[in-house]
This record gives C-alpha cells, structure tokens and sequence, in this order.
C-alpha cells in the first residue's frame, strides 16, 4: 500500500503536462505491476469515463492489484502531493498577484499554454481527418461552437450532442460493415 | 456569489456535478469551469482565471488541479480540498464500479463505440477552451505569436513544453505581451 501511495505519488510529481506517460513508463517498466497491453486496456476504459483520466486510473488500476484500499491509496498519492505545489503556489499568487513583474510574466506563460493546448486540439484532430470523418468534423464544430461562442452551460450541451453522436456513430458502423 | 450561500457547498456542488460531464478529461471542462468562476459567480476576473490556468500547467501533476486554485481562492485550503474531491471523487467511484462491471462480463463492444463518439465532442470541447483562453491571454501581436510559436513547436517537435513556459515568461517580463 505504501509502495502504491509512493509510486504514484513519483509520476505525478514528475508528470509535467501531461502524468500518462510517466504513469505508463512506472506501471509497465520500472515495477512491471501490468503488461503494456493490460496498461492500454485499463486505461482506456478510463478514458470513455467521464472526468480526469489519469485519476480514474490510479482509483481502477490500485483496485485492481489490492482492492479498495489500493485504490484509494493510489488516488491519493496522485492528487496529495502536487496538490500541496499547488496551494503554495496559490497562497503566492493571492500575495504577488498584482505584482507587475509576476503579471507580465504569468501573461507571457499563459499565451505559452494557450498554444500547447491548440497543438493537442490539432494532434488529437489528425486521426479524424486521416479518417475523413466528416460526421466527426461535424460534432466537433458544433460542439465548439455551443461551448465556446455561446457560451451554453455544459450539462445541457452534451445531454443533447452525446445520443446525436452515438446515433451517427452507430450508423456508419453500420454502413462500413453492410 | 449571493448572501446567505456557502462558498464551500456551492464549490463542492458545481464540481461534483461538472466532474460527470467532463468527457475528456480537465482541459474539456476548461470553458464550464471559467463560465461558472467568472461569469456565474464571479470568483476572479477573465484575466485572473487566464493566470490560474497559467499556474496549473506550470506545476506538475494532472491537469485537473486547476480546480485546486479555484477552490483555493474562494475558501482557502478548505476550498481547495473540497474542490479537488469533489471534481474527483465521483469519477474515481464510477470508474471502481465500472470497471468491475466490465471485467466480470466481457461486452467490450460498447465501450469502443461510446468512446468514437464522444473523441469528437471532446476535441470540440478543447477546442473551445483554447478560443476561450486566447481572447483573454492574446491581446497583442507579440502574444498572438508567442502563442502560434508554441503551438507550431509543440505540435511539430517533441520538445519539452518548459522551454515554451520559460520562452513566453522572459518576453512578458520584458513587456512585449
């Protein structure tokens, strides 16, 4: 239990933009506690779950190797230790925030995230254009739009874009296999 | 924030709920976490939350303790626990029962169809929180280009995302942004 607390205590830490890789590099390699395909399968049924993925996998992958408690303990390790970062990191922040240095730096950083995230945004986006997805395409866009120009509150949006989506998911599959 | 309500309940509320609509994850959930910070409750300004994202991807850990600042800054370190778990918790309890579910019957159909449809609607959602965030952060013609520099590196190289943190710090403590 420890060890589990510690392991993933350590990927998280080390986990800059992004803990996944770090989690694949410990769980599989250093203490070989799952396969690479066990590792892919878990983690993507973690993914098709709602939430943080990487949280849902400490919680499913500890319960695997010793149950509830494991669980917990995994979780735990992941979500303590960087949260204590980051609420020194805040309670510095409530201080200096308006120190002018600080606020030009944190904007120049800040345009700096921005564009990781459109370079994910783009990566992830490849495979459907590779595809030519078009209904996916379609989804996408929408989805932006009511999200990010409307502003429409989340809950309502994918209430209703989730069966359309599953619906045209359903149908091309039925499509491609007829 | 009205009278009379407490901060720590509407907190552990807003992101319980959002924590079971957060389908792919923490950067999806970016524009309803700004919408209900800024525009419903108005815990910081569009400036302050452009800061706190700033913040969280700078320190280590998963993406999701974005919600550990908010919290933070409307409760204090009470404010931070009850955030994090709350946006946490449910997710991790699901996935518990899920996946034991899973395991004792083997349907693993569903799982990849439920999961081609929601990758769009995920990458939407992330799309939306980068329009959301640039109208804020990119406010100039050096900020718009820092950001298609690192866009461009990060997307064409593997080059560690530090360099571009550091990179657009030196220029804004310059001024330039």
């Amino acid at each position: 239990m420890p060890a589990l607390f510690l392991a993933f205590a350590r990927m998280s830490l080390a986990g800059y933009g992004g803990v996944l890789p770090f989690a694949r590099r410990g769980i599989v390699e250093q203490h070989r506690w799952m396969t690479a395909d066990e590792f892919n399968e878990t983690f993507a049924l973690c993914h098709f779950l709602p939430g943080p993925n990487i949280v849902n996998f400490s919680m499913v992958f500890g319960a695997r190797l010793r149950g509830i408690v494991g669980g917990i303990a995994a979780f735990a390790g992941l979500l303590l230790p960087p949260m204590l970062v980051m609420m020194v990191l805040a309670a510095l922040y409530a201080h200096f925030g308006e120190v002018e240095a600080l606020r030009r730096v944190l904007a120049g950083v800040a345009c700096a995230a921005v564009g990781l995230l459109i370079a994910t945004v783009l990566r992830m986006m490849t495979p459907l254009f590779k595809r030519r997805d078009v209904a996916g395409f379609v989804m996408l866009l929408v989805v932006l739009a009511a999200i990010g120009i409307a502003r429409w509150p989340l809950a309502a949006v994918l209430l209703v874009a989730i069966p359309i989506s599953l619906a045209l998911t359903l149908f091309v599959q039925r499509k491609d296999a007829a | 924030m009205s009278a009379g309500n407490n901060p720590l309940w509407t907190l552990v509320s807003t992101f319980a709920l959002m924590s079971l609509f957060a389908v792919g994850g923490a950067n999806a959930a970016i524009p309803e976490i700004q919408r209900i910070a800024v525009d419903v409750h108005h815990w910081m300004n569009a400036k302050q939350f452009a800061d706190v994202y700033a913040l969280s991807q700078l320190s280590p850990g998963p993406n999701v303790l974005i919600v550990t600042l908010i919290g933070y800054t409307v409760a204090g370190v009470v404010g931070a626990f009850a955030a994090t778990f709350a946006m946490c918790v449910p997710t991790a309890v699901l996935a518990y029962y899920v996946s034991g579910f899973l395991s004792q019957r083997r349907t693993a159909r569903w799982p990849a169809i439920i999961q081609a449809a929601l990758v769009p609607l995920s990458i939407g959602l992330m799309g939306a929180s980068a329009l959301i965030l640039v109208q804020t952060t990119d406010r100039s013609v050096v900020a718009a280009l820092i950001t298609a520099m690192a866009a461009v590196l990060s997307f064409a190289t593997r080059l560690n995302p530090l360099w571009m943190f550091v990179a657009g710090g030196i220029i804004g403590f310059t001024g330039l942004v």
